[in-house]
């Protein structure tokens, strides 16, 4: 027994080991983000406790002067930017992923793997300065030549955006449809349906729930996309009444004035109520996620 | 019990469950030193997880609960405070499909016994060739000792899977159907193999082949539906079976 | 519209919208490449950028940009692989596990502009790092940290069980069992996805913006002393990376010639990623081979 008692030491001072590890790890993420979400929140929160400040003028109000007096602090425009360019993106990406994922495992599933798929893996390791930087220079001017206005603004931020997204949405529409059991495919084919009357009656109804998965995470990465936006928005704060006139998200106003105010003054606090905005949507986003999620495996 | 046979293994009362759903039912079975148990029963009958429960496998199955007593000399294996990772030790045991370390063969062996404190070279050297050579796989293998064991035939990696279990000398060698995924002249060498090391060691293998069974064990016990039907010398239960479902199934009247 | 004529219009669509996606592929690419490459060369990659007259390189940015990436891999790997142990072998069923969950999801669903803040705020502030590459790493650590959990829990689970098993039955430990069984095994999957994550952080720019800093001291590449303010090495220093210098250079870039320097520093980040993408792909098939051959 005694001999027992003195092997059993290493063992488990090294299962010790393992676990605090581990453990620790785990630790920082939990720190991580409670300070995260802390830091941000008291920051952005404390912009309401100004005078002439309100939440409600602040989320509804249209003039954006934080160094006018008197400052104004309407973000109406900015969430407006962020929501119109981001949805807008979704809806021009959805149609070109959820084809790319059919194409991929319905019409030419060999094709699709050697090819398409590394192509849309390599779409998503293009930085975003480089898809802002070929806005800038190929779509902008391309928007001037053929619409009214400088060619700046929503149209040119979704149509980057779209781009940008196009992965997310197309490797969660393939993994979804990929997933799908064959019998019910089958089925269909069986009872003398076409390949398309069998994808748009049996396979998208079915898959709907993951394929809007991945809409929304295409539209939360669009949402807080920053660089790529700003730089082919324009940066004008207001409401624009063309989808190829200047304007801003709340992303490209961070992005330009952060650097430029300093720390407590009103305008910068006002800048963490922006931040604050793009946090709290994460959240909203992650939880139409796993709703979302729920649904699709029902 | 015989008084004349020492006991290896001895379950009590033994139940299993997974989730709500009971795989093995109050099972009670001693296991002898120097003798070959052989498990049979149609799949799903609670064999194999009968047989992982013997070394706390069921451990790693989420949802997995064990209760009754499991006796290995003095200890209760199922006891909460009882070492695992000691435990463990003294039992060994062999998959049903050939599962090496991806490291090389020499490796493979050597890797328990470092482990547990033996880190002198020479020694060491011993131990892989004494484990090979039990496990008749030495003249196979000596010139290629620090080659990948996944380079091996299946035949020669489940007779190295069954060395290493040898290496960090238990006393009881639990097999899980070793021969299934093997080829008929690899399943004899295992078959020699068992029928060897049964001087050292307490086999308990889990078989679906009833001829397998009756040519390696000493005693067989009959499994079907969670419950122990029959355990028996395995002359007895092959040829006069007590139980009328037992003699169904080694007639192939079912499973 | 027959039902025939309703599914070839149909194939016809998909066809095209796969080939449509290839050919932007191409296209972005190929604007990128035609654009920049002109202007590379090997004074372009080693020297300093100008701010009014033309002929700046983007040596130091390029170098910071490196730099940031091994210090992040750094700080990011040993945080990322235990925690993604913890979450394929330690973590049980429960409300906890559920929870840690949800923060990897979440974590991941941050805005990198909103990391970037919480960096300035905390990093560079609080802590009083300053605009820093370590500030900068710390930022991208927690940018790419769940990636990294992620990468490591699935590389973990996807180890056989039989694996596990026989080292346990060993009487192993289970952590000597991850180590020295499990860890060996799921290497290469983990190796092939931090070299693709590399890529990603490798191009980052907004989570730099307020962390690394945009401006890049004078530095002296005969000066390795660590703790000068002006040696390459010395990882308390503002940092401008190549990202950010793309960026910066195309919203205010004085210098006459911004625009091809925008290309040309365009081209060699893109060049770079897709290193970092080929090599993750090679590395891949080569240890698939090099593990299915000898069987």
């Amino acid at each position: 027994m005694q001999d027992k008692q003195r092997v059993v030491k290493p063992h488990i001072a090294e299962e010790w080991v393992g676990k605090i590890y581990t453990l620790l790890c785990i630790f920082f993420l939990i720190v991580t983000i409670f300070s995260m979400v802390y830091f941000v929140a008291s920051k952005g929160i404390s912009t309401f406790f100004l005078p002439n400040v309100n939440l409600l003028d602040f989320l509804t109000g249209l003039k954006w002067a934080p160094e006018g007096s008197p400052p104004a602090f309407g973000a109406l425009p900015f969430i407006v930017g962020s929501f119109t360019t981001s949805i807008l993106a979704a809806l021009i990406a959805a149609p070109l992923g959820i084809c790319a994922a059919i194409f991929m495992t319905e019409i030419m599933p060999g094709v699709g793997r050697r090819y398409l798929q590394p192509v849309i893996e390599l779409l998503a390791g293009i930085p975003s300065v480089v898809y802002g930087f070929i806005g800038l220079s190929v779509l902008v001017p391309f928007l001037r030549d053929v619409f009214p206005g400088q060619g700046i603004g929503i149209a040119a931020g979704a149509m980057v955006l779209s781009i940008m997204i196009l992965p997310t949405i197309t490797t969660i529409a393939a993994d979804a449809l990929a997933g799908l059991s064959h019998s019910l495919k089958e089925g269909s084919y069986a009872l003398g349906a076409t390949r398309w009357q069998t994808i748009y009656r049996i396979i998208l109804p079915t898959t709907l729930p993951a394929l809007l998965t991945g809409v929304v995470l295409g539209i939360s990465r669009a949402f807080g996309e920053a660089l790529a936006v700003q730089m082919v928005i324009g940066n004008a704060p207001h409401i624009p009444k063309s989808l190829f006139e200047s304007t801003s998200t709340l992303t490209s106003v961070i992005t330009l004035s952060m650097g430029n105010t300093v720390s407590g003054s009103p305008h910068n606090s006002a800048l963490w109520s922006l931040a604050l905005i793009l946090m709290s949507m994460t959240f909203v986003f992650v939880f139409i996620v796993r709703w979302l999620e729920r649904r699709s495996k029902v | 019990m015989q008084a004349t046979q020492e006991l290896g293994l001895s379950a009590k009362d033994l139940s299993v469950y997974y989730g709500s759903k009971q795989a093995v039912r109050d099972i009670s079975l001693d296991f002898e030193k120097k003798q070959v148990t052989a498990l049979i029963g149609p799949s799903g009958c609670g064999k194999s997880t009968f047989l992982r429960s013997l070394n706390r496998m069921n451990d790693l199955i989420s949802g997995a609960r064990v209760t009754g007593e499991i006796w290995i000399e003095e200890d209760n294996i199922l006891d909460p405070k009882v070492d695992v990772v000691l435990l463990r030790q003294k039992i060994g045991m062999v998959w049903q499909r050939p599962n090496p370390f991806h490291k090389s063969i020499y490796e493979n062996i050597a890797f328990g016994p470092r482990y547990h404190g033996i880190k002198n070279k020479k020694q060491l050297d011993e131990i892989v060739e004494s484990s090979l050579r039990k496990a008749a796989l030495w003249e196979e293998t000596k010139d290629r000792l620090h080659q990948s064991a996944l380079a091996l035939s299946g035949g020669q990696q489940q007779r190295l899977c069954i060395a290493r279990s040898i290496a960090v000398k238990p006393q009881i060698i639990l097999m899980d159907e070793p021969a299934s995924a093997l080829d008929p002249v690899s399943t004899a060498k295992i078959e020699e193999l068992i029928t060897e090391l049964k001087q050292d060691y307490c086999i308990i293998i889990v078989t679906h082949n009833m001829q397998q069974a009756a040519r390696v064990s000493d005693k067989t016990a009959f499994f079907y539906m969670g419950d122990l039907i029959e355990h028996d010398h395995t002359q007895k239960l092959f040829t006069n079976p007590s139980q009328q479902q037992t003699d169904d199934y080694i007639s192939g009247r079912f499973g | 519209m027959s039902a025939k004529t309703a599914n070839r219009v149909a194939t016809i669509v998909i066809i095209s919208v796969a080939v449509f996606i290839v050919a932007l592929l191409a296209g972005l690419l190929g604007f990128i490449l035609v654009r920049g490459i002109g202007h590379i060369s090997f004074d372009f990659l080693t020297s300093a950028p100008q701010t009014i007259k033309a002929g700046g390189g983007i040596g130091p940015q390029l170098f910071n940009s490196l730099f940031l990436l091994v210090l992040t891999l750094i700080i990011t790997v040993p945080l990322g692989v235990g925690a993604g142990i913890y979450m394929s072998e330690y973590a049980k069923p429960g409300r906890f596990t559920d929870f840690i969950r949800l923060i990897v999801e979440v974590l991941s669903s941050f805005p990198s502009i909103v990391v970037g803040l919480f960096g300035l705020l905390v990093i560079v502030n609080l802590f009083g790092l300053g605009f820093s590459l370590f500030s900068g790493a710390l930022a991208l650590t927690v940018f790419n940290l769940p990636l990294m959990v992620r990468i490591t829990e699935q590389a973990i689970r996807g180890v056989p069980r039989e694996q596990k098993e026989a080292s346990l039955a060993l009487g192993l430990s289970r952590w000597k069992t991850i180590t020295s069984v499990m860890m060996p095994i799921a290497l290469p999957t983990i190796i092939t996805g931090t070299i693709l994550a590399s890529g990603r952080v490798f191009g980052e720019a907004a989570a730099l913006l307020f962390t690394a800093g945009m401006t890049s001291p004078r530095l002296d590449f005969s000066n390795w002393n660590p703790l000068s303010p002006t040696s390459p090495l010395n990882p308390f220093r503002p940092a401008e990376t190549l990202a950010v210098h793309i960026w910066k250079i195309n919203s205010e870039g004085l210098a006459p010639d911004a625009a091809q320097i925008a290309a040309g520093a365009s081209a060699v980040l893109v060049i770079v990623v897709l290193l970092f993408n080929f090599t993750a792909r090679w590395f891949g098939r080569y240890m698939y081979k090099k593990l299915t051959a000898s069987k």
